[in-house]
């Protein structure tokens, strides 16, 4: 029976060696076949990420079904998993840094895009791309002594006096909490919502701002009502993007949000965030479920960025296939 | 028409006033790099001497030491990466500029695009479940192939640009004088595409060599030298992290210093991929 087998199978790569190797005499094949394998490991690797992610968090899955995102007790000693708090605290630090950074990207992608000569546009672009470039723990650094201390001694005090009716800024001045991690996740996302912006605003078509100018409007109301609209499914894509990283990002606000699982209508009071409760107690994570269920936690960011950035990728080049069909 | 000149006069006021404000945006963008940079200066420049660069970490409580075994442990993580990521992204990128048709390319792409937006702490979850939970330990081997994991799809779309971005006449001629497809690609087109080759593979080591997240529970951390590639390893990111949080003074002076020293090679490596080596060719964002 084994025999058979083995001349069954050398039979075949015999009679067809040599015209494959006819082939492989020029290299093309053997690059083909190379680059081929290093193509496929790109894909392999994305395909075990998200396997790895899914086994491994199989038992709370099992145990905790969909309650593991409706409940808010998180307590390992009694194996109790519930993430609300830390959806809880991603969504409204990445809500905060929204607010602040989408009316400046915008705002400053306006000016590099439509106003500035080319030279000046490039300079400050350049600067931009460095600033995308400062990593997260830096920011983080900052933010633990520079904009910790500077939130607790005037800004939260003062947003208390002045807006305290407002649920939202009450209680005590921590520094730490929602808006503190919620300012430093803006001012990081903001390099990425001016250079998106920015890029798609340049592609608007002129004719669009020469129309608009010739029927007599003002140099912003032809940017306000002919160049952004034109571009605004572009500029929604930059807003993803932003939010997507603002979802994912872990080091800066895991320095500065207090890490303290935590549901409170109050944006002063320390919380905890997705990324930033798996950075914290991954290491300590004793048990099987206690660790699985941060890796769930972790298969949630997955699905959540790879959403946004698919519906990000989508607008933009929405956009610009749309301006490349209006000249 | 007095009404109308009121209403024109009022028009030119908002569109002055508005176009002024995006000029304000624009400035306070800028600005906030300065503001770090000049921070890091002021608060780290003073902690660099010559012990942060050849000493190890003080224990708990002594004041001094340096940083030598997390520059030489980054530098280790740095070197795993490249290794891992480089090879994958270069000559992934290479078989979808030359060889790849529909969708097998389609697939690669994608994927590639998928693993770009994964945050860089799940990747830190992947290399923990594919290095660390069969070795048993966290070492320098599970970081690096965190780093190089992040690597790849930078390395593999901005190369793929790249080689696009040579001219078809090129392909042409070569293949006109008889070489053939492979010669082709290793003798005109690489060679036509290295600098921006070369600056994509600059930005993806810098967008790495500050990265945190995918470390923690990786390369994990160490106070001491970490030999060969099977122990858990310090990394300057790392340490800026545990002793910007840790209570004592002496500490705290010393994350700035690594920052500094940190930020200051990125921007360094950037600053030299963006204008030297990109004379001419545009560099895409990832």
């Amino acid at each position: 029976m084994a025999a058979t087998t083995t001349t069954v199978h050398s039979a075949g790569p015999v009679t067809g060696s040599r015209s494959f190797l006819d082939r492989l005499r020029d290299g093309d094949e053997l690059a083909r076949l190379i680059t081929f394998v290093f193509a496929a490991a790109t894909v392999l690797i994305t395909v075990l990420l998200v396997f790895e992610l899914w086994t491994g968090s199989v038992l709370p899955r099992h145990k905790f079904g969909l309650d593991f995102f409706l409940t808010r007790v998180w307590d390992p000693n009694s194996g109790d998993f519930g993430a609300l708090p830390f959806i809880y605290g991603t969504l409204v630090t990445a809500a905060v840094s929204l607010i602040i950074a989408v009316p400046l990207g915008i705002g400053a992608a306006i000016f590099l895009a439509e106003l500035a000569p080319a030279r000046v546009s490039d300079t400050l672009q350049f600067f931009i791309d460095l600033l995308a470039a400062v990593p997260s723990v830096i920011y983080g650094l900052l933010g633990v002594f520079i904009i910790v201390p500077m939130m607790r001694e005037y800004i939260q005090p003062a947003l208390n006096n002045t807006l305290g009716f407002i649920p939202l800024f009450t209680g005590p001045a921590y520094g730490i909490g929602f808006l503190t991690a919620g300012i430093v996740l803006a001012i990081m996302v903001i390099p990425y919502i001016i250079s998106v912006s920015r890029e798609v605003l340049l592609s608007v078509p002129r004719d669009q701002r020469e129309a608009a100018l010739a029927l007599g409007s003002t140099r912003w109301e032809s940017t306000w009502k002919v160049v952004v609209p034109f571009a605004r499914t572009g500029i929604m894509g930059s807003i993803f993007l932003a939010l997507a990283r603002a979802l994912g990002e872990t080091m800066a606000v895991t320095m500065v949000i207090g890490n303290t699982p935590n549901i409170s209508a109050s944006l002063f009071s320390p919380g905890y965030s997705i990324a930033a409760v798996i950075a914290d107690q991954f290491t300590e994570a004793t048990g099987d479920l206690y660790l699985q269920s941060l890796i769930e936690l972790g298969l949630v960011l997955f699905l959540l960025t790879f959403i946004l950035n698919g519906l990000a990728r989508i607008l933009i080049v929405a956009t610009s296939q749309r301006s490349g069909g209006g000249h | 028409m007095p009404a109308g000149n009121a209403r024109l006069r009022w028009r030119k006021f908002v569109s002055g006033f508005m176009l002024t404000m995006t000029g304000v945006c624009a400035l306070v963008a800028v600005a906030v790099l300065f503001f770090i940079l000049g921070y890091l200066v002021y608060h780290g420049g003073t902690s660099i001497n010559w012990n942060f660069f050849t000493k190890l970490p003080a224990p708990v409580g002594e004041t001094g030491g340096g940083m030598a075994n997390a520059i030489v442990g980054s530098a280790k993580l740095l070197l795993l990466a490249t290794v891992i990521g480089v090879p994958i992204g270069f000559l992934g990128a290479i078989y979808l500029a030359e060889f790849s048709t529909g969708p097998i390319a389609f697939v690669v792409r994608y994927a590639a695009d998928l693993l770009n937006g994964v945050p860089s702490i799940v990747i830190g979850i992947f290399a923990y479940s594919l290095v660390v939970l069969p070795f048993k330990h966290f070492s320098t081997l599970a970081g690096g192939v965190a780093l190089g994991v992040m690597m790849i799809p930078i390395t593999l779309r901005s190369t793929e640009d790249f080689m696009r971005a040579v001219p078809n006449t090129l392909r042409e001629g070569a293949m006109a004088l008889g070489a053939s497809k492979w010669k082709t690609i290793y003798t005109v087109i690489v060679p036509a595409a290295y600098r921006g080759i070369l600056t994509a593979v600059l930005l993806a080591f810098a967008r790495v060599a500050g990265e945190t997240a995918p470390l923690l529970f990786t390369a994990f951390g160490n106070r001491y030298w970490s030999p060969g590639w099977n122990q858990p390893i310090e990394s300057l990111p790392h340490m800026v992290y545990i002793y910007a949080i840790s209570p004592y003074e002496d500490w705290q002076r010393q994350a700035w210093a690594a920052g500094l020293v940190l930020l200051g090679l990125i921007l360094i490596i950037n600053i030299l991929a963006r204008t030297i080596l990109a004379r001419g060719v545009s560099v895409p964002r990832s």
